[in-house]
C-alpha cells in the first residue's frame, strides 16, 4: 500500500509542469489542475482509512532502509490532515476557476496561478507526510515560495507592500527552522523523526530545551501563535479572495501540525506545556479583540483565525489524549470553516464591489443565499450549538477541565470568552453587512454571481456540516490518532520495524 | 575546518556569529535593498552552520580511503539544498524589492494603512463600523405599508 504514499506529492507537481505546458489553452490547463487534485483527494482518503486500520503507511524512497534513506510516513494525524487539505484545495481551485475572469483574470497573469496553485498543494502534502525534519523544511519551503507568488499576484501597489512583510517574515522563519535543523543534527546525528524520538531523550534537558524552543519559535511563526502573530492580518486580506482562502485554511495549519508533531513525538515530556498554554490564552484574547476592532470583512475573518489558532495550542499544550484528540478535531473544523469564511467574503466583494463594512449593507436582502452561506460558518465559528465548531470546542473544554490545575481553568474560561466574542463579532458582522438597510454601493448595478463559486462555496459549507453530522466517527479517529501519537511506538515501529539502530 | 576531522575550529563559528549577526541587524532595517543584504548573510550564516555539523575528511567514496577518515557527507548534501533555497528566495525578494521601487520610487516597507486608521479611531473613542440603523420606512422599500393591493389595483385601472 506504501506506492501510493508519493502520489499526493508526485500528482501535483506533475500537474504543475503540465499545466504550465499548457498555458495558452486556459481550457485543459483547468481541466487538468482540477483532475489533479481530484486525485490527489481520492489518494488521500485511500491513505486515511489504510492508516486507521492497518497503523501507519511507510514509504521508503531510493530503496535505502530508514534511518539512512527518507521516508514518506502517513499516520492517521497525517492522513486526515491530507484528506481535509485536498478537500478545501480542490473546493477553493474550482471557486477560482468559476472567479475565472474577473479579478484574477483582468490585472494578472491567469497563465501562472494553476501551477503555482499545484505547486503550494505539493509543498502542503509533503509537509504532512514528511518522516524527517529536512524533508519537512523542504515542504515549507515549497509551499512558502508558491504563496510568495500568490500573495504578490498581479504585482500591484498594495499587494509587493503586504506581500514584502510576508516574504521577509516567512524567509525569518524558515532560516530559523534551517539553523534549528541544523543544530539537531548537530546534536544527535540524525533528522529521521522516528530516530531522533530516541536520541533527543538520551540528550541532556537544556540541550533539549534549547532545540525544542528553537523549532518551537519557527513553527510558531507560521502558525502565527500571538506575539509572533502580528505579519498575519496585514498581509493576507490585500491578496485574491481564492488564494487568501487557502492560505487562511492551510498554511497556518501546516505550522499547528508541525508543533503537534514536534511536540508529541519529539519532545513528549511536557517541559514548555506552560509556556504553550499562556501563548494559546493571549492568541485567543489578542486575536479577538483585533477583530472586534476592524471594520474590513477580510481582516476581520483574519484576526478571528490568529485567535482560534489558540484553541488548537490550548490542546496540545494539554498533552492529554484527550486534549490532542480536540485538537486535532479543531483543526480540521478551523481549516474548513475559516476557508469557507474567506470564500464569502470573495463573493460578497465579488457582489457588493467591497468588503469594507462601513460601505456595505442589506446583502441579506440583495442576496439571500448568501447571508445563508454567511450565516451558517459564521455561527459554525463562534461555536454555536450543534455545529462542529461548538463540538470542537466542547472537547477542547473537557479536556482543559479533566487537566485540572490553575493554568488549564483559566485557558478554559479564555476559550469560553473568546468564543462569545467570536459570536459577538459575527453578529456585527451580520448585522452591519447582511441585515441593516442596503447602501447604495451594494443595490446597483446587480452582479450576476458565478454559478461555479457560489457551488464551490455551497460545497464547503456542506462540508462543515457533513463535519457537524459525522462529529462522532471523525472523534474517534481523532482519539484513535492522539493515543498513537502519545504512545509513540506505532509511528517509530511503523518507520523502523527492525528496531533503532 | 581541522583535517583531524575533530570537529568545528572556533574561526568558524565565529564566523557563523559575525554573519547571522550583521544579518539581523540588517533586517531590523525598513529598506528591502538592506533586508535582502541581511537575508542573504544570515543564509550564508546558517548554511555554514549546518555545514559544521558533519565530520570534515576526504571524499565519502568507499575505496578511495579508510573509512573513519571520510567526511560525513549529509551535511554537504543538505547545504547545497540549503543554498538553492536561498538563492531562490533572495531572487524573489530582489524582484519585489524592484517592482516597489518601480512603482512607489522608493523600496521602503511602510506601515500598515488600516492598522494606523484603527489606531487613530482608538484615540478618539470611535467605533470601526457603527451600525447606525438607518431603517426608517423613507429609505427602505419593505418598511413602507403597502396599501391593500385592491385599492393600488382600483387605481391601476383608472388611471
Amino acid at each position: 500500500m506504501g506506492t501510493l504514499l508519493p502520489l499526493p506529492v508526485v500528482v501535483p507537481l506533475l500537474g504543475a509542469a503540465l499545466t504550465l505546458l499548457l498555458a495558452t489553452q486556459p481550457r485543459i490547463q483547468r481541466a487538468v489542475s482540477v483532475l489533479c487534485l481530484a486525485g490527489t483527494f481520492t489518494v488521500a482518503v485511500v491513505l486515511l482509512v489504510q492508516a486507521y486500520r492497518y497503523g501507519p503507511v511507510v514509504m521508503v524512497i531510493g530503496g535505502w532502509p530508514a534511518p539512512v534513506g527518507i521516508v514518506l510516513v502517513a499516520d492517521q494525524l497525517a492522513a486526515l490532515m491530507l484528506v481535509v487539505s485536498s478537500a478545501v484545495t480542490l473546493c477553493v481551485l474550482l471557486y477560482s476557476v468559476g472567479q475565472g475572469r474577473s479579478e484574477t483574470g483582468e490585472t494578472t497573469p491567469v497563465v501562472i496561478f494553476h501551477p503555482t496553485y499545484l505547486v503550494l498543494t505539493a509543498g502542503v502534502t509533503t509537509a504532512f507526510l514528511a518522516g524527517d525534519l529536512f524533508n519537512l523544511f523542504v515542504g515549507f519551503e515549497i509551499l512558502l515560495v508558491a504563496s510568495f507568488v500568490l500573495i504578490t499576484l498581479g504585482g500591484t501597489e498594495t499587494r509587493i507592500r503586504t506581500g514584502s512583510t510576508y516574504v521577509v517574515v516567512s524567509v525569518l522563519s524558515s532560516m530559523i527552522f534551517l539553523t534549528a535543523v541544523g543544530l539537531v543534527y548537530l546534536a544527535t546525528g540524525t533528522l529521521n523523526l522516528a530516530q531522533l524520538s530516541q536520541r533527543l531523550d538520551a540528550l541532556p534537558d537544556r540541550v533539549r530545551l534549547a532545540l525544542q524552543l528553537m523549532l518551537l519559535l519557527a513553527f510558531a511563526i507560521k502558525a502565527a501563535v500571538f506575539p509572533l502573530s502580528a505579519w498575519l492580518p496585514d498581509s493576507y486580506p490585500t491578496a485574491p479572495a481564492p488564494v487568501t482562502a487557502v492560505f487562511a485554511g492551510l498554511l497556518t495549519k501546516v505550522g499547528v501540525y508541525a508543533i503537534i508533531r514536534t511536540e508529541t513525538l519529539l519532545f513528549p515530556d511536557g517541559q514548555v506545556d506552560d509556556l504553550l498554554m499562556v501563548v494559546a490564552g493571549l492568541t485567543m484574547l489578542v486575536g479577538i479583540l483585533g477583530a472586534v476592532a476592524q471594520s474590513d470583512l477580510k481582516r476581520l475573518f483574519s484576526f478571528t483565525l490568529v485567535s482560534h489558532i489558540g484553541y488548537m495550542i490550548f490542546g496540545v499544550a494539554l498533552s492529554t489524549a484527550a486534549g490532542l484528540s480536540g485538537a486535532i478535531f479543531y483543526v480540521v473544523h478551523h481549516i474548513t470553516i475559516q476557508t469557507t469564511l474567506f470564500l464569502v467574503a470573495g463573493l460578497v466583494e465579488e457582489r457588493a464591489g467591497s468588503t469594507d463594512l462601513r460601505r456595505i449593507g442589506g446583502l441579506a436582502r440583495v442576496a439571500p443565499l448568501l447571508g445563508v452561506l454567511f450565516f451558517v460558518p459564521a455561527m459554525n465559528l463562534a461555536g454555536v450549538p450543534p455545529f462542529s465548531g461548538f463540538l470542537g470546542k466542547l472537547g477542547l473544554l473537557q479536556a482543559g477541565v479533566a487537566a485540572g490545575g490553575a493554568l488549564p481553568f483559566a485557558l478554559v474560561g479564555a476559550g469560553t470568552l473568546t468564543s462569545l466574542l467570536t459570536l459577538y463579532v459575527a453578529s456585527r458582522v451580520w448585522n452591519i453587512a447582511f441585515w441593516r438597510a442596503p447602501r447604495i454601493a451594494t443595490g446597483d448595478p446587480v452582479v450576476q454571481l458565478p454559478r461555479l463559486m457560489i457551488g464551490a462555496t455551497v460545497a464547503l459549507v456542506a462540508f462543515g456540516l457533513v463535519l457537524t453530522v459525522l462529529a462522532g466517527p471523525l472523534f474517534d479517529v481523532t482519539t484513535d490518532a492522539a493515543t498513537d501519537l502519545l504512545s509513540r511506538t506505532p509511528y517509530v515501529r511503523a518507520v523502523l520495524p527492525d528496531g533503532v539502530p | 575546518m581541522t583535517a583531524e576531522g575533530a570537529g568545528p575550529t572556533l574561526m568558524l563559528v565565529l564566523v557563523v556569529a559575525v554573519l547571522v549577526g550583521c544579518g539581523v541587524i540588517l533586517l531590523l532595517e525598513r529598506s528591502l535593498t538592506r533586508i535582502l543584504l541581511g537575508v542573504i548573510l544570515l543564509g550564508n550564516g546558517v548554511n555554514l552552520l549546518i555545514l559544521l555539523g558533519g565530520r570534515a575528511g576526504g571524499a565519502p567514496i568507499v575505496g578511495t580511503g579508510p573509512v573513519d577518515e571520510m567526511s560525513n557527507p549529509l551535511p554537504q548534501a543538505m547545504v547545497l539544498t540549503a543554498i538553492v533555497i536561498t538563492f531562490g528566495l533572495t531572487a524573489f525578494l530582489l524582484a519585489v524589492a524592484y517592482r516597489s521601487w518601480f512603482l512607489t520610487g522608493d523600496d521602503e516597507v511602510p506601515d500598515d494603512l488600516e492598522d494606523r486608521q484603527i489606531i487613530r479611531r482608538a484615540e478618539r473613542n470611535e467605533v470601526g463600523a457603527a451600525d447606525l440603523g438607518g431603517e426608517g420606512p423613507d429609505d427602505d422599500p419593505e418598511q413602507v405599508d403597502p396599501e391593500p393591493a385592491r385599492r393600488r389595483l382600483r387605481r391601476g385601472e383608472e388611471a
